[in-house]
């Protein structure tokens, strides 16, 4: 029983710091989602010194221990929110996430709309033509041959 | 039908329209707010004011709080290369004009540590504000930098710096204010 307990406390040694270093954050990772703030293109579009400098920061906060969360805090704390590809999800900047789905929402509904009322106010086509008795005669006689031949 | 048909194709054209209309308004309150520009062309223009946190120093600096003086505005940045060698000259500028002439130094699109670190290996010592998102810069006429402009005791801007400055236009550009 001791020597399983000292197992699993030896396991969880190993298997915790693995699973901590998973989580943190990887340069390749955020690049992808901050902004240059000279170029605007996100800091992995860019080799410019203001793009370079960033991922210095970025770096040494890595080393540092910091998490993605703390990283984009601190940079949009120095840069503003622009600093950041995609707006954050609260207040104001939430209408960028929302606007799209409700825009594509309303688009979908005026479509429906619009097929269902051209589908139901279809105005009937003219009457088939009708044939006169001697012409009607004539085709069943054509038919009639061509069907002998 | 048809008059749906109609209502549909007017408001499409409308629709274009307004954006056409958004467009022209935004390029043309651009050039107008765009102080480089506007300078560039000749035409009379006044500094757009700004209120900025220090980066040397506690509180915000606002530019108009300066009227009434010759003020040098220059935009700069430490991953900028040309603003490392004109560093210098500012700083000469500024201790050769003393109180006759007010520095202004906007650290734009930075990281504060690496602005302050500037500031004391080029030894400069008058006050410096920043503008991290660009927002004061895009104003005086956006990026590329170093932009230095110059802004005479009557409070319109009399000389632009576009570009390395180098210390004769620096002096020929406050000679011109102090002139003015």
């Amino acid at each position: 029983m001791r020597r399983a307990a000292l197992a699993v406390a030896l396991l969880a040694l190993v298997v915790v710091p693995v699973a901590a270093a998973d989580n943190r954050p990887t340069l390749t990772e955020l690049e992808g989602e901050i902004m240059c703030p000279v170029c605007d293109t996100t800091l992995d579009q860019s080799s410019s010194p203001a793009a370079q400098q960033i991922k210095a920061v970025i770096s040494a906060r890595i080393a540092a221990g910091d998490s993605k969360q703390e990283i984009k805090d601190l940079l949009v704390a120095q840069y503003g929110t622009k600093i950041l590809a995609a707006p954050p999800k609260k207040g104001f900047n939430l209408l960028a996430w929302l606007l799209p789905i409700f825009l594509l929402l309303g688009g979908a509904i005026v479509l429906g709309l619009l097929a269902w009322r051209w589908s139901h106010t279809r105005e009937p086509g003219p009457p088939a033509a009708q044939l006169s008795p001697a012409l009607e005669r004539r085709v069943d006689e054509e038919l009639a041959r061509y069907d002998e031949g | 039908m048809t008059r749906f048909k109609l209502a549909g194709q007017i408001g499409s054209v409308a629709l274009v329209g307004a954006l056409l209309l958004l467009l022209v308004w935004k390029v043309v309150q651009n050039d107008r707010t765009n102080v480089a520009s506007s300078f560039t062309k000749g035409h009379v223009t006044k500094p757009v004011d700004f209120d900025l946190a220090r980066l040397n120093g506690n509180g915000k600096l606002q530019l108009s709080s300066l009227k009434g003086k010759v003020v040098v505005v220059n935009f700069w940045a430490s991953w900028c290369e040309p603003c490392k060698s004109e560093a210098p000259r500012f700083q000469q500028a500024f201790r050769r004009y003393g109180n006759r002439v007010a520095f202004v130094g906007v650290d734009t699109a930075d990281y504060s540590s690496d602005a302050g670190r500037f500031l004391s290996r080029y030894g400069v010592t008058y006050p410096n504000v920043r503008d991290p998102d660009r927002s004061v810069l895009g104003k005086y006429g956006g990026l590329p930098i170093p932009r230095t402009f110059v802004i005479s005791p009557s409070w319109r801007v009399t000389g632009y710096i576009f570009g390395e400055a180098r210390s004769e236009e620096i002096d020929g550009a406050i000679q011109e204010a102090l002139g003015a």
